[in-house]
């Protein structure tokens, strides 16, 4: 371009501003994106973070990697007496665990999303209000069934054979998502009354790693002192794991299903319209 | 029906908005009356409550008190449906510095509605017209900060708006991404797009707007055209920075009688600046200086600033004002 003698300059600056005429010439206003289509381009958005940023993904496949090896081959022996029969029961807990973890990741990102200048055009759209927040939701639910998916094959080059074959594994798998989903709001919530990512990260692993220790994602609550079993045995999260490991053997515990997506709905019945809420009027 | 009548020319309608931030007020009592398809200007410094005034209208801040109508549609009843008729710039560039060029544009257009295929070609236009065709796969965190404005604009005008909130589109900017930015606001307002913009450069609202509100504290402390606005300052000034300071108090009588007006002494104590519109009287007043031996190191002529606006109309500059000023002006109103 500095190459160039003025005139060519000149004329191109005539260009520029003759498309910026015509991009302007009023693109007439479509019919408004349906909640549906919101939602799920803003899981698009999410998607494509992943995209640029694949090393997002790391920490859901490398820690829930490094759990399924560390229990099985330090704690199995010593816990069920032999590595292989305690695959069996620690595999579906390890999912459990893992996917929740994730969830915390959730509320870290809408809590940094806040920082940025983007939020309010979101705010400033005629869109389904809570669009935004379902929609992260849903590209996290896509980092969930990798860790899931991640955690099962690693299982099954391991020896993990569950009798519930595919339909049985996929069922569990897609059961921990939707708790999942669900769990995200309580994060979301948090991500949107905390000030920084940091805090954000803090609380919510505190709450979740008891919650999750204190369940029988690692041990049997039969060998535990009562008043813990008792709390173990209602813990939401052993039930996750007591449906998860029925669906994955075969034997589809209908109880604990429904409760599990009991809760699930309760969550979401509390926290989503809490965190839209929230969204709408921080800042 | 005249009524009627001012209420469809009127794009924005305001009356006694005021927003409190715990202890204090951002805005206290705005009222506005924007005409449709003018550029109208918001004047103030950092912390007068542009931003706050901006954000409750484009509904994303409810007000406490006062009401507006964007449109016809009140802004707290009718939130949504404002919602479909404006676009909003922000102060900082409301784009996601995490995907591209193209992928924000593409983003916009899917949420207000655009097929993808429509969506993707809308975005391949704007960034042809914005001048972003090179940078369109490149991610905005990795662009410049002219780049981001013309991105933030691209993206407020993927469905052309009727109303559009600019809020210091071009705070930060080198003059040459400034022009660019003026050059698309002002094909906007060609294209019948109404929009209310928010600056600290009086410039900058004197060369797009058609009215401007000047605001501090919270309140319109006036209003008027550009014209009235600079005219009620005085609609220029000669500024002029001796060599010796010792020599203020002689220089100020030479240049109150060469120019037969108030000399205003700066906080610099060898600087003076007096309202002067007329380049050659100014050059004559400099020329008094030099016979009477006096020695200038540098002298300017131009446009009132926002400071001189700020002070003719408030009697305090725009900025940084300290308790004890603040204190002494609520005595000297008290006092009047």
């Amino acid at each position: 371009m500095s190459a160039q003698p003025t005139t060519p300059i000149r004329s191109d600056r005539a260009a520029e501003k003759a498309a910026l005429r015509k991009a302007l010439s009023s693109t007439p206003r479509p019919p408004r994106a349906s909640a549906v289509s919101a939602a799920l381009t803003f899981g698009w958005r999410g998607m494509l973070k992943v995209k640029h940023v694949p090393e997002q993904l790391l920490d859901v496949t490398i820690t829930p990697v490094m759990f399924v090896l560390m229990f099985t081959y330090l704690f199995g022996g010593a816990i069920e007496g032999s590595t292989g029969d305690y695959l069996d029961y620690i595999l579906p807990g390890v999912l459990v665990m893992s996917v929740l973890f994730t969830t915390v990741y959730s509320g870290i990102a809408l809590n940094t999303d806040l920082t940025k200048g983007v939020v309010d055009r979101f705010r400033s759209l005629p869109i389904w209000r809570p669009a935004p927040l379902v929609g992260a939701l849903l590209g996290d639910s896509v980092r969930y069934i990798v860790a899931g998916t991640v955690i099962i094959a690693l299982g099954l080059a391991l020896g993990f054979r569950p009798d519930g074959g595919v339909v049985g594994v996929v069922a569990a798998l897609a059961l921990v998502v939707v708790f999942a989903f669900a769990l995200s709001w309580v994060f979301t919530t948090l991500g949107l009354l905390l000030r920084s990512p940091n805090a954000v990260m803090n609380a919510g692993f505190m709450g979740i790693f008891p919650l999750t220790f204190l369940s029988n994602v690692f041990v049997k609550p039969e060998t535990l002192p009562s008043a813990l079993e008792a709390f173990v045995d209602v813990n939401p999260i052993s039930i996750l794991a007591t449906a998860s490991r029925g669906l994955m053997a075969g034997d589809a515990p209908a109880g604990d299903i429904l409760v599990v997506l009991a809760v699930a709905a309760g969550l979401t019945a509390v926290f989503a319209p809490l965190t839209t809420r929230l969204y709408r009027t921080r800042g | 029906m005249i009524s009627l009548n001012s209420h469809s020319t009127l794009a924005i309608e305001a009356s006694g908005l005021a927003k409190a931030f715990g202890e204090t007020k951002a805005v206290d009592g705005v009222d506005l009356a924007v005409r449709s398809g003018s550029v109208y200007g918001v004047l103030g410094p950092n912390g007068a409550g542009k931003t706050t005034t901006i954000r409750m209208l484009a509904t994303l801040l409810r007000p406490d008190a006062g009401s507006a109508r964007v449109l016809g549609h009140d802004i707290v009843e009718e939130a949504d449906a404002v919602r479909g008729v404006v676009s909003l710039t922000g102060q900082l560039a409301s784009v996601d510095e995490d995907l591209t060029g193209r992928e924000n544009l593409i983003l916009i257009g899917r949420l207000l509605g655009l097929k993808w295929a429509d969506a993707k070609t809308r975005a391949a236009e704007l960034l042809e017209a914005f001048g972003l065709a090179d940078a369109a796969g490149r991610l905005v965190k990795n662009y410049s900060g002219g780049m981001r404005r013309r991105l933030d604009l691209a993206a407020s005008i993927v469905v052309t708006p009727q109303l559009m909130f600019l809020d210091e589109p071009t705070t930060g900017l080198d003059p040459r991404s400034r022009n660019q930015v003026w050059d698309i606001i002002r094909a906007l307002t060609a294209e019948g797009t109404t929009i209310l913009l928010c600056t600290q450069y009086l410039d900058e609202a004197d060369q797009l707007a058609e009215g401007i509100a000047v605001i501090d504290h919270g309140k319109v402390i006036a209003e008027g055209t550009p014209a009235q606005l600079k005219a009620s300052v005085g609609s220029g000034a000669l500024r002029v920075r001796l060599l010796d300071p010792e020599d203020r108090p002689e220089a100020e009588g030479v240049l109150a009688r060469a120019l037969a007006a108030e000399v205003h002494l700066e906080p610099d104590p060898s600087a003076l600046s007096v309202s002067c519109a007329d380049a050659d009287r100014a050059a004559e007043a400099i020329g008094e200086l030099s016979r009477a031996g006096i020695a200038v190191a540098n002298f300017s002529v131009g446009q009132p600033t926002l400071d001189e606006v700020f002070l003719a109309l408030t009697g305090h500059p725009a900025e940084e004002e300290t308790i004890e000023e603040a204190t002494a002006n609520i005595e000297e109103e008290q006092a009047a």
